[in-house]
């Protein structure tokens, strides 16, 4: 089989105010259907390792993680190699249940944006209140970056983890450069 | 620039972050309707100054649909409501009458 590679093969920016990375290959498997429905949330708990999260919430543990993305919609994330193995799984134990599931690691590129102006570096793009008692460490949005749908979340604090689609992840990782340029800070957080 | 609530996903965002479909709660006339009805179903729209109900989508954020109350005037925005239902809901449209009285009767 062909070697899998990153939209931008872990492209890094450092010069800047807060340091911009591609993550590589992550595992994502977008789960659909009744939120509620207990195999649904059995199966989802054990791809990913953590709690089904609340509303607009985002649980991560080592590679595994798991994002609420709409009322009938989960993102489990876990380590690239495993994301086939974890699908299959989760078809398995959902056989006789309504749900959806797709492994969308090549479909997706994922960012970090990491130091003490990550905060105005995501500001300057998404139209999200990210002062620090608005948007705190453990929720997700999905939202807009300049032009390009995107979803965010922050792990902890001062560190921004952001997922777009593959299509764009050049434009997303330049935008994400130029918000970042040196002397750009805004000083508002 | 409208401040949007989406009641599906809780989010209060700006209007960027959503995406207008037109007027709400257009009665849908089949095949076998007749030429009028069919017209109306297709392209009769209200366009009026004032209160107007819209459905919108949560375009970049949860995706889903919703209906949602605004003046076009002062694009103030009463409310939005779920996608799933033929008329608006009986609270939303008192607080338009307290807000707006007479605007059922367009002048």
């Amino acid at each position: 089989m062909s070697e899998a590679v990153s939209a931008l093969k872990n492209a890094v920016y450092i010069a800047g105010i807060a340091e911009i990375s591609e993550m590589g290959a992550v595992g994502m498997i977008t789960l659909r259907g009744d939120l509620a429905a207990k195999p649904l949330q059995k199966a989802a708990v054990a791809a990913a390792g953590v709690n089904v999260p609340d509303q607009r919430q985002c649980l991560t543990e080592g590679t595994g993680g798991m994002a609420w993305m709409s009322p009938d919609e989960l993102l489990i994330m876990c380590a690239y190699d495993d994301a086939n193995a974890k699908l299959a799984d989760l078809r398995d134990k959902l056989a006789g249940t309504h749900a959806l599931a797709v492994n969308v690691s090549d479909a997706r590129a994922v960012f970090e944006v990491r130091g003490p102006k990550a905060r105005e570096v995501m500001a300057k793009l998404a139209p999200v209140d990210l002062a620090p008692a608005s948007f705190t460490p453990g929720m997700f949005r999905r939202t807009r970056i300049a032009q390009v749908p995107a979803a965010f979340w922050m792990p902890q604090e001062g560190v921004f983890r952001v997922v777009c689609f593959r299509s764009v992840a050049q434009y997303v990782f330049d935008v994400l450069c130029v918000a970042a340029q040196p002397g750009s800070e805004v000083g508002v957080f | 620039m409208l401040i949007v609530s989406c009641p599906n996903c809780g989010i209060t965002a700006e209007e960027t972050e959503f995406h207008a479909h037109g007027e709400a709660h257009i009665t849908r006339h089949a095949a076998d309707s007749s030429d009028d009805q069919m017209e109306t179903y297709l392209f009769m729209r209200k366009n009026p100054k004032g209160v107007h109900f819209e459905r919108w989508r949560h375009q970049n954020g949860c995706g889903k649909w919703f209906h949602m109350a605004r003046c076009t005037m002062t694009l103030e925005v009463f409310g939005t409501y779920s996608a799933q239902t033929y008329a608006p809901p009986e609270e939303l449209l008192a607080q338009i009458d307290a807000k707006r009285p007479g605007w059922r009767t367009p002048s």
